[in-house]
């Protein structure tokens, strides 16, 4: 793939917003309402700076420096029984804040307690392994590498994991379009008729939520479909039959009795 | 390097090292079975496996850049192309992260809890069928494949007298069901169920006692508890190894706090110890539907959440009530908006944790969803887990971790 242009965010927008609306927040307790949570925080805290902590939809939420991930992840693996790393990954937020959002979901099945460590790199700032911690992480951070780009260091096999090894840019990156190459929309124009035909025929249309009114060669009203290359008319044509009005019939002979399984068990 | 000539032709799977036994052998991306678009690049000294390097990717769709630009429930049909053997599981985990992400867990009407939990554990039932008919013909009994795909296509036919389709069902909806159930529909569950244990028992009959079954599985495939919890094992592997640890009886969700139901565990770590769990838990899901039948026959009418800020009213109100379709329209238009913040929920799928993380910044778009996919993790394990085993043994394997790749790439 060709380097394209450059956006910020390409990810869908709302096309209409209330101004009066602002969305409420997810509700959030502090983290001394649990008793096993708060446990696990002071234990936590005794040993790393833990930035902010609460627990949202039952579960603890962690922010810690990303020097100490690490560190943190041993110690809650084999001081506080969260022997289970089901998922991490990473969230961008480059537009807004500059930085990637990196989250660990961590499980304890002795304690039946889910928890999220987080924490928040810049661009190009590379992060620890925990692969030689938690196994499972091998393949996350691999992933995570080939969606967004960021370096884990130590890392046994760096490697793209589901995108080819040759591709260009990291896919769940806001900045990644949604339309694919951007230099391939002129391809057939330029060669079929030349380059210079690209004002007459214009782009390739690739977005493919777009319906155009007037386009009475790939869409028409229902009941008002015109020849190849004629205007829309307002008078409603004949050229669609259906099945209902008398038109075109599917089936002709059918007999409903003898096709049906009644009882197949 | 291979210098192709007339007398030997150039291989492209193979490479041939002059010094030694070493071979490596590049099994799929299209191999029967691989189970999917899996490529193992197998590093053989003899008939022994040195290294194993699995390569995923050639079914990515990019449904986690899709969840990004699509509304929610616009992308709920989508999570039906991830584990398609078991497309309920995925409805169910991702309305129940939706569903605790707006906090209308609570409002969802008890028909359509129990409807979402005959439809979870009918697919689990075909699942596990699946899994066993696609395993065992692997292991070379072809007779098991024909047995199971039969009852498979009844429990398919269940599905599709539900909602009209029998893979991608879709039937598990932000907030409830869609429908009702069909009036023969408890019918003919029932008759399903109470043949399905004679059904279990024939392929137990074929498979259990069966002597190259068991030279096949036992002491192949074998996990330790540690290997299965620091490789994120999940699900019936995870229980493989001793570890009970199911979904459904420790962080119960829906109706499963009231069901009575085992959960079975073999602390083996082989395949054959697998093999012998799925089978009781086919059992065990149909022992949870026969709960079901007289909770769905006391349970009051209602299907679909009664929060009109984030869901549809029902098709009589929408006909009647001008303020409801001006809502419906709002919803179908721009989407819900839901709470600011995030949200982890696994649910027990038919292949271990299933779980979905949604980040929400107030937008009819999620910011950020992430699929947490059994197979995925299960996947990533075959590097470790197939290093000293034979060649003859990596099928047994790849088909008992019961990996689909639809999840894997999503």
């Amino acid at each position: 793939m060709r380097e394209y242009q450059n956006r910020k965010n390409a990810q869908a927008k709302a096309y209409y917003s209330d101004r009066f609306y602002s969305a409420p927040p997810v509700p959030t307790t502090d983290v001394a309402t649990d008793e096993v949570f708060a446990a696990d925080l002071k234990s936590l805290e005794s040993k790393f700076k833990i930035a902010k902590s609460y627990i949202q939809a039952g579960q603890m939420v962690l922010f810690i420096n990303p020097e100490d991930i690490k560190a943190v992840m041993i110690h809650l693996k084999e001081e506080l029984a969260y022997n289970f790393m089901s998922e991490m990954s990473a969230i961008d937020f480059l537009e807004k804040a500059g930085e990637f959002e990196l989250f660990y979901q961590m499980l304890s099945m002795t304690k039946k307690k889910r928890l999220r460590v987080k924490f928040s790199i810049k661009e190009d700032q590379a992060v620890e392994t925990i692969s030689d911690v938690f196994s499972s992480a091998n393949w996350a951070e691999r992933e995570m590498f080939d969606m967004f780009g960021i370096i884990v260091n130590n890392h046994p096999y760096l490697k793209r994991l589901i995108m080819p090894e040759d591709w260009n840019s990291y896919p769940l990156l806001k900045t990644y379009p949604l339309i694919g190459d951007e230099a391939g929309q002129w391809y057939e124009i330029d060669t079929i008729f030349g380059k210079e035909h690209r004002a007459v025929v214009g782009p390739e249309i690739r977005d493919t939520k777009r319906v155009d009114a007037k386009d009475t060669t790939q869409f028409a009203r229902v009941r008002h479909e015109v020849p190849y290359g004629e205007a829309p008319s307002s008078k409603p044509t004949n050229y669609a039959q259906f099945q209902e009005d008398g038109g075109v019939p599917l089936i002709t002979k059918f007999n409903g009795e003898q096709k049906t399984l009644k009882d197949r068990k | 390097m291979q210098t192709p000539n007339r007398l030997k032709p150039f291989y492209e799977n193979l490479v041939f090292e002059k010094e030694g036994n070493q071979m490596i052998v590049n099994f799929g991306p299209q191999h029967p079975s691989a189970h999917g678009q899996l490529r193992l690049i197998l590093e053989l000294d003899g008939e022994q496996v040195v290294k194993a390097v699995p390569d995923v990717g050639y079914l990515h769709r990019g449904m986690e850049k899709m969840a990004e630009n699509m509304i929610y429930n616009e992308y709920l049909p989508t999570t039906d192309r991830m584990d398609y053997i078991a497309a309920a599981s995925n409805n169910y985990g991702f309305a129940l992260a939706v569903e605790r992400l707006l906090d209308i867990e609570g409002e969802v009407p008890r028909r359509a809890e129990v409807i979402r939990v005959m439809l979870l554990e009918l697919n689990r039932i075909i699942s596990h069928l699946f899994w066993l008919a696609t395993h065992a013909l692997d292991v070379g009994a072809m007779s098991v494949f024909l047995f199971c795909f039969r009852e498979r296509e009844f429990a398919m036919d269940l599905m599709e007298d539900y909602c009209g389709a029998r893979l991608t069902h879709s039937a598990i909806r932000i907030g409830g069901v869609p429908l009702d159930l069909p009036s023969d529909w408890i019918d003919n569950l029932h008759k399903f169920i109470t043949k399905m244990p004679e059904n279990i028992a024939d392929y137990e009959g074929l498979l259990t006692e069966n002597r190259i079954w068991k030279m096949r599985l036992e002491d192949v495939g074998t996990l330790s508890t540690e290997e299965a919890m620091s490789w994120g094992c999940s699900g019936p592997t995870l229980r493989g190894s001793g570890v009970a640890w199911d979904i459904r009886k420790e962080e119960p969700y829906g109706i499963y706090d009231e069901l009575d139901f085992k959960v079975p565990v073999s602390d083996k770590g082989d395949s054959y110890g697998r093999y012998k769990l799925y089978m009781e838990e086919m059992q065990q899901s149909v022992e949870i539907l026969h709960q079901t039948i007289p909770l769905y026959k006391k349970s009051p009418h209602g299907l679909m959440a009664k929060v009109p800020q984030y869901v549809s009213a029902t098709k009589e109100e929408l006909m009647t009530d001008n303020f409801a379709l001006m809502q419906h329209f709002v919803l179908v238009t721009q989407g819900m908006r839901p709470p600011v913040g995030e949200v982890y929920v696994a649910t027990e799928s038919p292949k271990g944790e299933l779980g979905f993380y949604i980040n929400s910044q107030g937008d009819p778009y999620p910011y950020r969803l992430k699929v947490r996919a059994p197979s995925f993790f299960h996947t990533a394990l075959l590097q470790e887990i197939l290093v000293g085993t034979y060649l003859a043994d990596v099928v047994t394997i790849i088909g008992n971790l019961n990996i689909v790749f639809g999840e894997i790439d999503r």
